[in-house]
């Protein structure tokens, strides 16, 4: 039986975890290998990280992350933010990564995702989608949310896996960082849309919100500041999962 | 007698190798990255590991002469650890890469999932071995994969996985271990498995006369 997966994710920004709200307001929080391993240590089935540094050097220090991640993890890596060509997803993936999610230069060159899933393998390849709620149905946001794209999230959803994505890190723009929960009609539509894995990010608060999020069709659910804040390990997060019937690693 | 020091771990060419290297060196092993065909074929302990397609892997095997030496390896019953993509370039075939021959070393074509619920499998899923397996025990291991074998050939032991159907979780024989999981990211569970297949080995070979 295939278990659901309960993902930590770290923002990391000049070799620190950070965490905001709606991808603004940040705070630095801790050392992310640090973090990778404790998290592992709870039960974590695979760790991400998201590089949010704005710089060349913050790009560099990012690498180093990964490479030091790799050493203390026995368990999954996805690594994202900032990859622009197939050059920074071979140079992720031999610091370290298992998987690589890119985002903005998905929307713009599409044939990036065919061109990294004929090389690397589908299974590299993760899709990361920002959708906002428009009136009747989702829009793309990219550029940390900067900018709204004219794509529709399911259509976008479909076409990605049409070129060859292997899973979608799908975050709802408008639940990130608010606790408020995930958007469980986002997750249901797009999982529905598609038949590659779906990870739901964006709005945890507590293991309800998680149950909620794999009810509604998520193959995988991610959650930062549940986690960093020390308000739940992941290990309590599985056991509640697992009292609710949710099939999980223990 | 003390366990030998180096692992060597084929260069497949766009395999991401930091997995099995940081693997590796958490069993106390020393890892060196090999695509030479003799050391292929003589090194003590070889890792044909796998990320990518079939066919691109094949060619890169045929390229440096490892297709043979590798049949030779297994011919002679030396350590060899097969991971993911590794296990399915043993088999004849894989309708992911149509008309590419495999290794032919295990009599069984790789295909893709026909009744998995999202393809690729991907996450931690449960393995059940067969009775007489040695290095296998159940547990539960991170997969994925898109293609996979049906079921476990007659003159190998292993583990069975499900995913919408019954598929082949890992194979093993003698020193050969193949894994469609990987173990070099299966946490415990993958380090205590790559433990006991280069401990069974080093007892087998120490065992007094």
């Amino acid at each position: 039986m295939l278990t659901r997966r309960i993902i930590p994710c770290l923002d990391v920004r000049d070799g620190k975890v950070v965490k905001g709200v709606r991808f603004q307001s940040l705070r630095e929080i801790a050392d992310p290998a640090e973090r990778a391993f404790l998290y592992q240590q709870q039960g974590a089935d695979e760790i991400t990280m998201l590089d949010i540094s704005a710089t060349p050097q913050g790009r560099a220090t990012a690498i180093e992350t990964v490479a030091r991640l790799r050493n203390c993890l026995s368990i999954p890596l996805t690594v994202g933010g900032g990859v622009r060509t197939i050059d920074d997803v071979a140079r992720l993936l031999d610091a370290g990564a298992d998987k690589v999610a890119i985002n903005t230069q998905a929307t713009r060159e599409p044939a990036l995702i065919e061109q990294c899933s004929r090389r690397f393998g589908a299974q590299c390849v993760v899709i990361a989608i920002d959708a906002k709620r428009q009136d009747e149905h989702w829009g793309v946001v990219v550029r940390s949310g900067q900018s709204l794209t004219p794509l529709d999230a399911c259509d976008w959803a479909r076409q990605v896996q049409q070129l060859g994505a292997g899973e979608i890190l799908l975050t709802s723009w408008d639940r990130d960082g608010t606790r408020s929960g995930y958007d469980l009609e986002l997750i249901a539509a797009v999982s529905s849309a598609v038949t590659i894995p779906v990870i739901a990010s964006g709005g945890a608060a507590g293991p309800d919100h998680l149950i909620d999020a794999l009810r509604a069709g998520a193959d995988a659910v991610l959650a930062a500041s549940i986690f960093h804040d020390g308000q739940f390990t992941v290990a309590d997060i599985k056991r509640d999962l697992a009292q609710s019937n949710v099939e999980v690693r223990l | 007698m003390n366990a030998p020091t180096t692992i060597s771990i084929i260069r497949t060419g766009s395999a991401n190798l930091a997995s099995v290297i940081a693997a590796a060196r958490r069993l106390g092993l020393e890892p060196a990255l090999i695509d030479d065909a003799d050391r292929v074929e003589r090194d003590p302990w070889v890792v044909l590991p796998g990320v990518g397609a079939f066919g691109a892997a094949m060619q890169t095997l045929r390229q440096h002469g490892i297709d043979d030496a590798l049949r030779r390896r297994v011919q002679h019953e030396r350590p060899l650890l097969a991971i993911c993509l590794g296990l399915q370039l043993l088999a004849t075939a894989s309708e992911e890469s149509p008309g590419v021959a495999g290794l032919g070393l295990i009599d069984a074509v790789a295909e893709r999932f026909t009744s998995a619920p999202r393809v690729p499998h991907m996450g931690w899923n449960t393995i059940k071995p067969t009775r007489s397996a040695r290095v296998l025990r159940a547990g539960c291991f991170y997969y994925a994969n898109s293609y996979r074998l049906a079921r476990i050939p007659a003159d190998w032991e292993g583990a069975l996985s499900t995913y919408g159907e019954t598929f082949v979780a890992a194979l093993e024989r003698g020193p050969i271990l193949a894994c469609q999981f990987h173990p070099e990211l299966s946490g415990e569970a993958g380090h205590q498995l790559l433990a006991r297949w280069i401990t069974a080995r080093t007892a087998v070979e120490c065992a007094p006369c």
